[in-house]
């Protein structure tokens, strides 16, 4: 009941915005609804936290703490970037960017892309979770060129264009996970596609097949998460469209399609029973996070910097799934939280920091301090926790993952050092001079929601400092489930 | 060597014209040529999933059939020849690909998918196996044709090859996903194209061209 009320409330949303989403209540609307979402999903977590994991509609969507949790997470999110796109989005309104139409694509495509984040979350198809998966591209690619201009229509025709191919891929290493099943779960029905079914039985699976299938998944779902050298879409689609819309591609899109990268790793460790596919979750997120790190230094776009930070740390998580072992997927699963909510956070602060420098370039920001102290707060406190410093939950995290790391493939932590530095001093030199420093700019015509902000800092501040025990319990038992 | 059944044959037939076909398209620089080449790949799609669904007598197949034939020799390729209509670019072509290279590793590449399909199809126990190799080559070669193309329009037929390519090996390896699955991945496809259809009005406002070589603005300095 309170899965059937995740899913129905955004995509009755969405159909309800594509109606009224020109009126000038569309914004308020659209917070109500994500609201409405939220309040499901607590009722949700609260069912799985008191009777366990459970199936739905035929065994077609399946719950347990793993998923529950991220399903958590972006309704929080999907709420409070609601929150924050009222104000932002109306001041776009009044800089002549955004017509009442486009808003009106924008509310009911956002609504859309919750159901589709939604439904790829709870899914238990492998086929299901595809179609999912592509819809969240589709809903999310006009969005990315809401603007119009030359910029954005590139980005968002290379955001289409190669996440289509990755996609494409993925179905094909759906079609061989399909195949390799049906001998043992037969063909009628849907048996030989539900995650649960074949969770069951992966030790039987033929491993050549599911390795090349692996393989085709690894790659497919890892574009989407922006892992190198697939990454090319992630920071121009991140730096053109509107600012609440950056903020969910990296808080959320970013996690979902981890979150299918994780359950195909589950079945390829199951399946070929070599540390093989770790191997190359490791591999791909080691390069994802280095390249990313070097890239920082070389950006002049404040959007395009976060987008690169988002990669690198899509990196660290992947290398953590990679590792796996309870403390790894403990350490990961916690960074993917930790850094949806700095992540997203940062973009609130970055977006009203270039509406209020009227640009986005990092050298026409300055003194955001002078002119409106809660965003340049915002964004300076913000950078501080992405970039791990303790007290900040993204510290805990990286911390147990460092360690591991130290302990299982002591090679690699010297890399991840490395690129965290580097990292450190990029975002830092070019947050500093944009926070402090004089400025004539004024400030903006309507007050900002940084209620957002400092509600997800807070959150992260509170899991770096003190995690309650619940929390941390739940984390462990959605760890254990990962292996 | 086993002997082949009657329909194993033509099945095999209809998947060799798959594969010149998709040469052919690697080697077309005419766009209104290359939709009528994408409608007949579709055409002989529809024709190997029907001979599947009677050999193997699996009723799901024949909506499958239906629906390939519907979507992919009449709706995209009907949808893509308005647009070029609306757009008035019939007659464009895309001068600047170098076919014999083009070609030749397309032949490497059909090798290729052949080498990485044996292990599979030697698994497999449906009446298509065989052909599994052919769908990889046709995925790969319609790869090869994105990269190599420049134009907005070729990049979305390259795109609709490949996923051609993807429904072929589906019914080949497996007698195809289930029917709920397929009709899910075919609406996305219809959205995408929809979706394009969109972005070719847009680049052309923005760009006054369909040429992507203009869309290079945005990389690392």
């Amino acid at each position: 009941m309170e899965l059937v009320l995740v899913l129905a409330i955004p995509a009755v949303g969405a159909i309800l915005l594509a109606l009224v989403g020109a009126q000038q209540r569309a914004a308020e609307l659209n917070v109500v609804i994500s609201f409405a979402t939220l309040i499901a999903a607590g009722a949700l977590v609260l069912r799985i936290i008191g009777e366990g994991p459970m199936t739905v509609a035929h065994e077609q969507f399946f719950v347990d703490p793993f998923n529950v949790f991220l399903i958590a997470l972006t309704a929080l999110v999907g709420f409070t970037t609601a929150v924050f796109s009222r104000p932002y989005m109306r001041i776009e309104e009044d800089h002549g960017r955004l017509n009442a139409r486009r808003l009106r694509l924008y509310h009911s495509m956002y609504q859309l892309f919750m159901t589709a984040m939604l439904v790829a979350l709870s899914t238990n198809n492998m086929g299901l979770l595809w179609v999912a998966m592509e819809a969240a591209t589709l809903s999310t690619v006009l969005l990315v060129s809401l603007y119009r201009t030359r910029a954005s229509i590139e980005a968002a025709w290379k955001y289409f264009i190669l996440c289509g191919v990755g996609i494409a891929l993925a179905l094909f290493g759906t079609i061989l996970l399909y195949f390799a099943a049906e001998h043992l779960l037969g063909g009628a029905g849907m048996s030989a596609l539900l995650w649960t079914h074949l969770d069951a039985v992966k030790e039987q699976l033929d491993p050549t097949v599911i390795g090349l299938a692996f393989v085709f998944l690894l790659v497919g779902y890892g574009t989407k998460v922006g892992l190198a050298p697939l990454h090319n879409w992630l920071p121009d689609a991140h730096a053109e469209g509107p600012t609440p819309v950056s903020a969910v591609l990296s808080g959320l899109l970013l996690n979902v399609a981890m979150y299918a990268v994780v359950r195909c790793k589950i079945l390829a460790v199951g399946a070929m029973h070599s540390a093989v596919p770790g191997r190359m979750l490791m591999g791909f997120g080691l390069l994802s996070t280095l390249l990313a790190a070097f890239f920082l230094w070389r950006q002049r776009d404040i959007k395009r910097l976060f987008g690169y930070s988002s990669i690198e740390h899509m990196g660290i998580i992947t290398f953590a799934f990679g590792m796996g072992g309870p403390l790894a997927n403990f350490a990961a699963l916690l960074h993917m939280t930790v850094h949806s909510l700095t992540k997203s956070a940062i973009f609130f602060a970055a977006g009203h920091a270039s509406q209020i420098a009227g640009t986005q370039r990092i050298a026409g920001i300055r003194g955001l301090l002078v002119v409106s102290p809660t965003v340049g707060w915002g964004l300076m406190l913000g950078s501080l926790a992405i970039l791990g410093m303790p007290p900040f939950g993204v510290f805990t995290s990286e911390y147990l993952i460092l360690t591991t790391a130290m302990r299982d493939h002591p090679w690699a932590t010297p890399v991840l050092l490395a690129a965290l530095g580097v990292a450190f001093a990029a975002i830092f030199g070019h947050v500093q001079p944009m926070v402090f420093g004089e400025t004539d700019a004024r400030p903006l015509p309507h007050s900002p929601a940084l209620v957002p902000v400092f509600v997800h800092l807070s959150i992260v501040l509170m899991l770096g400092v003190y995690m309650p025990p619940a929390l941390a319990e739940w984390y462990r038992v959605a760890a254990h489930l990962i292996g | 060597m086993p002997t082949l059944t009657l329909a194993t044959q033509f099945l095999h037939v209809l998947a060799a014209g798959l594969l010149m076909i998709s040469f052919g398209m690697l080697a077309q620089r005419r766009t209104r040529s290359l939709i009528v080449l994408l409608a007949w790949q579709g055409a002989v799609l529809t024709a190997s999933t029907l001979l599947v669904a009677i050999s193997a007598h699996l009723p799901d197949l024949y909506y499958s059939a239906a629906l390939t034939l519907v979507e992919k020799v009449w709706l995209m390729p009907w949808i893509l020849m308005r647009l070029m209509r609306r757009l008035g670019i019939e007659g464009d072509s895309d001068p600047l690909v170098n076919i014999p290279t083009l070609m030749l590793v397309g032949l490497g590449l059909v090798i290729f998918a052949f080498g990485l399909a044996q292990p599979i199809s030697s698994l497999a126990t449906t009446v298509t196996r065989q052909t599994l190799g052919i769908a990889m080559a046709v995925i790969l070669l319609a790869f090869l044709m994105m990269i190599a193309r420049h134009k907005a329009v070729t990049q979305v037929i390259g795109f609709l090859a490949m996923e051609n390519g993807l429904f072929f090996a589906a019914t080949s390896t497996t007698y195809g996903m289930p029917m709920v699955i397929e009709l899910g991945i075919a609406l996305d496809l219809l959205v995408g194209v929809f979706i394009f259809g969109i972005f070719f009005f847009q680049i052309r406002e923005q760009f006054d061209s369909l040429d992507l070589h203009q869309l290079e603005a945005l990389k690392e300095d």
